[in-house]
């Protein structure tokens, strides 16, 4: 079975098309970049996908499950990690992890062992019991991260996960990424074309709504005929060399 | 425990941490019982005035400072409305009712807490400890489950800063000036007495301060309009949050 299978998905905010007729298969375990600039459609894609919104057109499964008629089924499967950092800032390290578990139906037992889990998984032992609003950007980035996968979502969107971070923070978490991958199907949305370029098993290139390109980054350089991955990308998301 | 239960204890225990929901939760009610019974003390006893005398005075702040809760609730969801992190809820299983119920159940035993330490600090300034006090707590549910249904009603249209000034200002304004608690309603008369009889606020304190006496059949009728109250602004809440999400 796909993570994600989209015919003819299509979301309109009055005469405007923001996403026109998304046909999309993601397989299991697949690194998925979604590419494009400003305005493309990713962030419509994403909440597509996520359930947070419903589409004007088309159908989309994850794993099988409707994002119309069958949410719930859906949302129990995935879990996002969104630009800002998604954490609850009055809390500690370890209650922000917890509450997550819980919620993903974990008892109180097996989330106090989750927690303690990915937070030796991401090293944070020595942030444990630091509210979250006291944290570095840096840590608070990897705490969002974290609390999207202590619910071990077999779906996972990643919305700009490195952006602000330095270099070594950056390469630290394209790490943790790469050590998710085939557990977990990922779906990345970057503005970092190295970081796709790197991470990514193929991408898909949105530009005005429309997905104008699918491939391996290899593959869309063969096919925009560039030097390059970033040559390539500006080819086919519309833009100018 | 389930999921709304943790979520429950996630708005818990940012309320709690949160030094202007202590300050006004528990401080500003007993800060403001204690400047009263000092202006109380330089009243004359012959002047026959009982409205600042520490058994009407006491049920009365206690009912007036459960409107804080509106503050608390509508500044927590307008606060999590604008943020990502509410994002990354939505996209959880968690339901509507289980928002609600999240959002809701920390809020009674706090307006309890709050009450009780409001008729502590009031047996502390002289107020006669009886087994009233706790028919006052349990009577004074209704008013709390009003105010939290505001708070849930005017987080889910209003954005933070405008919280802070409905809730905190208005809101609290309203309360304090149509409670009776201040000054007598009867005094005033007229149109402004029948619209306190009618709005939750003057019953409220009304129904606080007969519990306090043992006068349940004062009280009834008053936690009746109440409750009241409660139902119709809980409805609307409910609907406004389904909408909303």
């Amino acid at each position: 079975m796909n993570a994600i299978e989209t015919k003819g998905l299509t979301k309109k905010y009055g005469t405007k098309t923001a996403l026109d007729g998304l046909n999309l298969t993601v397989s299991q375990g697949e690194l998925f970049a979604l590419l494009g600039v400003n305005g493309a459609g990713k962030t419509t894609t994403i909440k597509l996908l996520s359930c947070l919104m419903s589409p004007t057109d088309g159908t989309a499964l994850i794993f099988g499950h409707d994002i119309q008629t069958a949410p719930n089924k859906a949302k129990a499967l995935l879990s996002t990690s969104p630009q800002e950092t998604a954490v609850a800032p009055n809390l500690n390290v370890r209650e922000n992890l917890e509450l997550m578990a819980g919620i993903y139906g974990a008892s109180c037992k097996d989330a106090k062992e989750k927690a303690t889990e990915i937070i030796e998984q991401f090293h944070m032992e020595e942030i444990e019991y630091t509210k979250a609003k006291k944290l570095s950007g840096g840590w608070q980035r990897r705490l969002s991260i974290a609390m999207a996968l202590i619910s071990q979502p077999r779906l996972l969107f990643l919305d700009e996960p490195t952006l602000g971070l330095d270099v070594l923070a950056r390469r630290e978490l394209w790490t943790m990424i790469r050590a998710l991958k085939a557990k977990t199907t990922i779906i990345l949305t970057t503005h970092y074309l190295e970081e796709a370029e790197a991470l990514s098993d193929r991408i898909g290139i949105l530009s005005g709504g429309k997905l104008t390109a699918l491939g391996t980054p290899q593959e869309l350089i063969h096919l925009a005929k560039a030097k390059n991955f970033e040559d390539a990308f500006i080819t086919l998301a519309g833009g100018a060399l | 425990m389930s999921r709304t239960l943790f979520f429950a204890k996630r708005n818990t225990l940012e309320i709690i941490r949160d030094p202007i929901s202590l300050f006004f939760g528990v401080l500003f009610p007993v800060l403001l019982l204690g400047l009263l019974s000092l202006i109380n003390s330089a009243i004359p006893a012959e002047s026959n005035m009982t409205l600042y005398q520490i058994d009407t005075l006491a049920p009365g702040i206690a009912a007036f400072g459960l409107c804080f809760l509106s503050l608390f609730a509508s500044m927590l969801i307008s606060k999590d409305r604008g943020s990502s992190f509410m994002l990354r809820l939505r996209t959880s299983p968690l339901r509507s009712w289980e928002y609600i119920a999240g959002y809701c159940l920390p809020m009674i035993p706090m307006a309890m807490v709050q009450v009780l330490f409001c008729t502590l600090a009031a047996i502390a300034m002289g107020l006669k400890s009886t087994i009233h006090i706790l028919s006052v707590i349990l009577g004074l549910v209704p008013t709390a489950c009003l105010y939290i249904a505001l708070g849930l009603l005017l987080g889910c249209v209003l954005s933070e800063k405008a919280v802070g000034g409905i809730c905190g200002a208005l809101m609290t304004n309203l309360a304090g000036w149509l409670s009776g608690t201040w000054f007598s309603i009867e005094m005033i008369g007229g149109v402004f007495e029948k619209i306190c009889k009618i709005l939750p606020f003057y019953p409220s304190s009304q129904a606080a301060q007969a519990l306090l006496q043992g006068d349940w059949m004062l009280a009834l009728p008053n936690i009746g309009l109440v409750t009241l109250w409660a139902i119709g602004a809980s409805t609307a809440a409910i609907l406004v949050f389904i909408h909303h999400h």
